[in-house]
């Protein structure tokens, strides 16, 4: 009777700390697996592989919270800006036919290198780095802007 | 088999460093049983809280990048990302203050049960120290998530340091990294954060931990008095312990359903240059200062209200550190004594301004 | 007698042989004091302390080496006041107001002599200038107007396109404030005078005055500068679809417009009034208060319906915006991933400000087309936001599971501790009977 009390307080104590254990091991270790999304850096952002864009040609990519327009020029060079318009904010685009930047909101209009050249925007795109490694697109914060 | 492996090991251990003295005092060691033994508990509670905080401080670190443009930004990733990152995040955060909290009983119960006198000064002194470390454990962890009130709290925070006589501005400048609360802040409140002050907390810990060993636990006067055969104690290993045990898995449950069920927010991100959000306050512990501060007129006789507070505060504090080196002795017959009577002071005074601070 | 080119050249030689003698970043010593040496007219001017008012020592036209003379004439090398003032030498003085445009014109009217400075350069001022209310009642004999030199000043002129120049951009309205604001002034033409206080309110007026957005529109981006003139009713679309071309672009093809044509309407200026150009704001549309359209609208027609109809699909749409938005803060607050919502939220934005471009149709299907778009944006990120805070709350649910073993394991401790204790107590009591 009194060793069996002493097993149940025994297997209690076990089962309790195995479930307890269990319990704060869970997390701990899920915690410091790698989240399946690569930690944002802030700085530069991943756009693709080269081929993915063809000449002449405009993609916006999510740089963090910020809208970026990545541009293939028809010479096949890349150049990346905020794709926030200077005007009322909205997400400007690349244009095949004007070989533009232009935003459909109220027809503002930027050259290739993020001038502000027609319609309401009253300041250029600020633009981004673009850096190709390994055939991988790279885009980064310019470095003498905060 | 099992015990056997353990002897083994103790075995091997002993021959090597010689156990018997340690195993002899764990069997001595023992715990007097009264009606104040609860507050007996209170140190270990902080000191369970404060190994926790070690703990999930060395999670949080790996995901947070100090920095203006990352610290919130790498908080956000860490709560959205990171499986069970809000978890830990907010069990730190809860369980900072939880540990300063029990601090602050663990200290009120050591002096009400006068347990600083001789020969446990230092005890007394390098918990003081420990209680302010806290503090500052706080202070600079606060910043870290560079949200809208963790800034301007940290502004008006350094400002009060930067209003001491004389070494203020430059200790503001120092703290601050600059003459503003920017990156630089970040970092250096970082680097304090977990190297600075978990050294420093470490080895005051271990002082009041081995003097706590040295003296055993204190006893009240009035049992102090009795004969031998009327004490009573439990012996430490394995009562006390026990009892410890279950408290602090007590005290981890409630930690972790504050955690769960009132998750530390994330605020939004600091601006610098927005104006500064209604309901700025420093966190509750540093309310009763702050509260005080803000009560002061303006002028006191010659001096500016809020330096005049801040010396008062320094010398109080000192004070209160060096009680066990000149706390008043009543007659015993009196019904009210002195550092009773002061303490009850200080509590009520904290209390009134705490209160105040957050109804006014 | 008119100064020849000989004395133009003269004078630029002169202010030439300034710039070789002396190098022109030697900053210690004043331009002017440098051309003492080798002009008669400054050095005796100051000398007597009768420099012209207002002279900027970097005035262009000094800096480019055209000395006094090169455009009073006169001889700049004598330092006898009689030779070198003299007529016959070809001083001219101070010419007549009504001299003034062609006194300017002189070179600034002759590519071949400016050209050499900016190669494309524009020399048809004079000849836009007297096709101006300006120029024309100049030419009627009224000198109240303004002349080159009241708008560019006589000796502090800079190109348009530096600050300091009295017609760069931000300067521009006080420089035509200056005869346009003052009512005493333009008491006998009978126009009002409010122009510049109505202006600095404007949205133009605010970005260009308070902002410094140089992209804002001054006084001449719609009046036109050397040949100002009030717009005409036909062309104010224009003026405005410069910058607004969308805005033109869809109002151009409504019914309406050709409404206004018929009804002698001023197209944009009927809702948007001019120098005063509030900022706009969706009231405007609708049948409320600040309504422009019920001026002409009556309920039952058309148009009132159609105005309704919008007003109803832009309030839908900013208020399901507004409410994503404080989702979001909410989100933001609690530290859930609000990313996605915000994108969505840009995009709802995005439709937002386009059909508030495409209210310009007056055609309730093609604005709904946006703001449906807009909407859709605008209800995923509201479902999105509740689904954050549903998980929010969700996770708790593993608490109960580590609390369930927490309580079992304190409750084996503590029946231990019973056991241990009582076991103590015997083993005591055996000890010691
Ligand atoms: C902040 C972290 C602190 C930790 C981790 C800590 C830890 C402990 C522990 C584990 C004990 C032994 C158990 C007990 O008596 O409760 C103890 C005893 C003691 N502590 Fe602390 N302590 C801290 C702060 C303080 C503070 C702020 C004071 C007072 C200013 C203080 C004064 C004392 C004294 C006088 C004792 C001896 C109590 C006795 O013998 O009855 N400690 N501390
Ligand atoms: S928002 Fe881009 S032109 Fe208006």
């Amino acid at each position: 009777m009194e060793l069996n009390r002493r097993k149940f307080t025994n297997m209690l104590i076990g089962g309790g700390l195995l479930g307890w254990l269990a319990s704060v091991l869970y997390p701990l270790f899920t915690y410091l697996i790698p989240p399946r999304v690569e930690e944002q850096s802030l700085n530069s952002v991943k756009a693709g592989k080269v081929d993915d864009f063809p000449p002449n040609s405009g993609k916006i990519i999510k740089f963090g919270r910020k809208p970026v327009l990545l541009i293939r020029t028809e010479t096949g060079d890349f150049r990346a800006f905020s794709a926030t318009c200077t005007h009322l904010d909205c997400i400007v685009q690349y244009r095949e036919d004007t070989k533009h930047i232009w935003c459909a909101c109220h027809n503002g209009m930027f050259d290739l290198t993020g001038k502000n050249i027609a319609g309401p925007p009253p300041r250029p795109l600020m633009p981004y780095g673009v850096r190709v490694q390994k055939n991988e697109i790279i885009i980064e914060k310019p470095t003498n802007l905060g | 088999m099992k015990s056997n492996m353990v002897k083994k090991v103790y075995n091997w251990l002993d021959e090597r460093y010689d156990l018997t003295p340690l195993i002899e005092f764990a069997r001595h060691k023992k715990v007097p049983v009264h009606e104040h033994t609860i507050w007996y508990y209170m140190g270990g509670v902080t000191l369970f809280l404060f190994l926790i905080q070690i703990f999930t401080g060395i999670l949080l670190s790996m995901y947070y990048q100090p920095g203006p443009d990352s610290s919130y930004e790498s908080l956000r990733f860490l709560l959205t990302k990171v499986r069970f990152g809000w978890l830990i995040r907010s069990i730190h955060s809860w369980s900072a203050n939880l540990m300063i909290f029990f601090a602050f009983v663990h200290m009120f119960s050591t002096f009400f049960t006068r347990a600083y006198k001789k020969p446990r000064e230092l005890t007394w002194v390098t918990g003081f120290i420990l209680l302010s470390l806290s503090m500052a454990f706080g202070f600079s962890g606060y910043l870290l998530p560079w949200n809208e009130l963790a800034f301007f709290a940290t502004k008006v925070g350094t400002e009060i340091v930067g209003a001491v006589p004389v070494v203020g501005p430059i200790i503001m400048k120092v703290l601050r990294g600059g003459s503003d609360v920017t990156g630089a802040t970040i970092y250096r409140f970082y680097a304090i954060h977990i190297t600075l002050l978990p050294a420093l907390f470490m080895l005051v810990l271990a002082l009041h931990l081995v003097f706590v060993q040295k003296h055993g636990m204190s006893e009240p006067e009035h049992l102090a008095n009795l004969p031998e055969s009327r004490k009573k104690y439990i012996p430490f290993f394995p009562n006390f312990l026990l009892r410890d045990l279950i408290l602090w898995l007590i005290v981890f449950d409630i930690l972790v359903f504050l955690a769960v069920y009132y998750p530390w927010e994330l605020g939004l991100k600091a601006d610098p240059f927005a104006p500064a959000p209604a309901g700025i306050r420093p966190e509750w512990y540093f309310m009763f200062m702050f509260q005080t501060l803000k009560l002061l007129p303006g002028h006191i006789l010659f001096i500016e209200g809020e330096v005049l507070g801040i010396l008062i505060f320094m010398v109080g504090g000192l004070l209160w550190m060096l009680v066990p080196f000149w706390a008043l002795k009543g007659r015993p017959d009196q019904r009210i004594q002195p550092m009773e009577f002061i303490g009850v002071v200080v509590l009520i005074y904290i209390g009134v301004m705490t209160i105040l601070g957050y109804a006014l | 007698m008119k100064i020849g080119y000989t004395s133009i050249f003269a004078g630029l030689f002169l202010g030439m042989g300034v710039l070789l003698a002396q190098p022109q970043d030697d900053e210690k010593t004043s331009y002017l004091q440098q051309l003492v040496e080798v002009d008669q007219c400054v050095a005796c001017h100051i000398e007597e302390e009768a420099l012209p008012e207002g002279l900027h020592e970097n005035d262009i036209h000094l800096r480019e080496g055209l000395s006094c003379a090169g455009c009073h004439g006169g001889d700049p090398t004598s330092d006898d006041m009689d030779i070198a003032m003299d007529p016959a030498r070809g001083y001219i003085g101070i010419p007549d107001k009504q001299e003034v445009p062609s006194f300017c014109g002189k070179c600034h009217s002759d590519i071949r002599f400016m050209r050499r400075f900016r190669p494309q350069v524009e020399t048809d001022q004079e000849v836009q200038y007297y096709t101006s209310r300006h120029g024309r009642l100049l030419k009627a004999g009224d000198t109240k107007v303004a002349v080159c030199t009241d708008c560019h000043t006589s000796h502090a002129v800079f190109p348009a396109s530096d600050p300091r120049s009295s017609v760069y951009p931000t300067n521009v309205p006080e420089t035509c404030k200056r005869c346009h604001s003052d009512s005493d002034y333009m008491a006998e033409y009978k126009i009002p005078t409010d122009q510049y206080e109505k202006f600095a309110e404007s949205v133009h007026g605010v970005a260009l005055l308070k902002k410094k957005d140089v992209g804002s529109p001054a006084c001449n981006d719609c009046h036109g500068n050397h040949g100002a003139l009030p717009p005409g009713v036909t062309s104010i679309g224009q003026v405005c679809g410069n910058c607004h071309i969308n805005n033109l672009q869809y109002f151009q093809k409504t019914k309406m417009a050709e409404e206004f044509k018929k009804m002698d309407l001023h197209d944009c200026i009927e809702c948007h009034g001019y120098h005063a150009v509030p900022p706009t704001n969706d009231e405007m549309v609708g049948v409320g208060e600040q309504s422009t359209c019920i001026d002409c609208h009556d309920e039952g027609d058309e148009g009132y319906k159609a105005a309704v109809e919008i007003r109803a699909m832009l309030r839908n749409l900013t208020t399901a915006i507004d409410s994503a938005n404080t989702l979001k803060k909410q989100i933001q607050i609690i530290g859930m991933d609000d990313l996605d919502i915000e994108y969505l939220l840009k995009d709802a934005h995005q439709q937002l400000i386009h059909a508030r471009t495409v209210i310009h149709t007056f055609d309730p299907k093609q604005v709904e087309e946006k703001t449906k778009t807009g909407l859709d944006r605008a209800k995923e990120a509201i479902q999105l936001a509740l689904e954050e805070i549903e998980e929010y709350h969700r996770r708790r649910k593993g608490f109960l599971f580590a609390t369930l073993f927490t309580t079992l394991l304190i409750i084996g401790l503590f029946i231990k501790l019973r056991q241990i204790e009582s076991e103590q107590k015997e083993d005591a009591h055996r000890r010691e009977p």
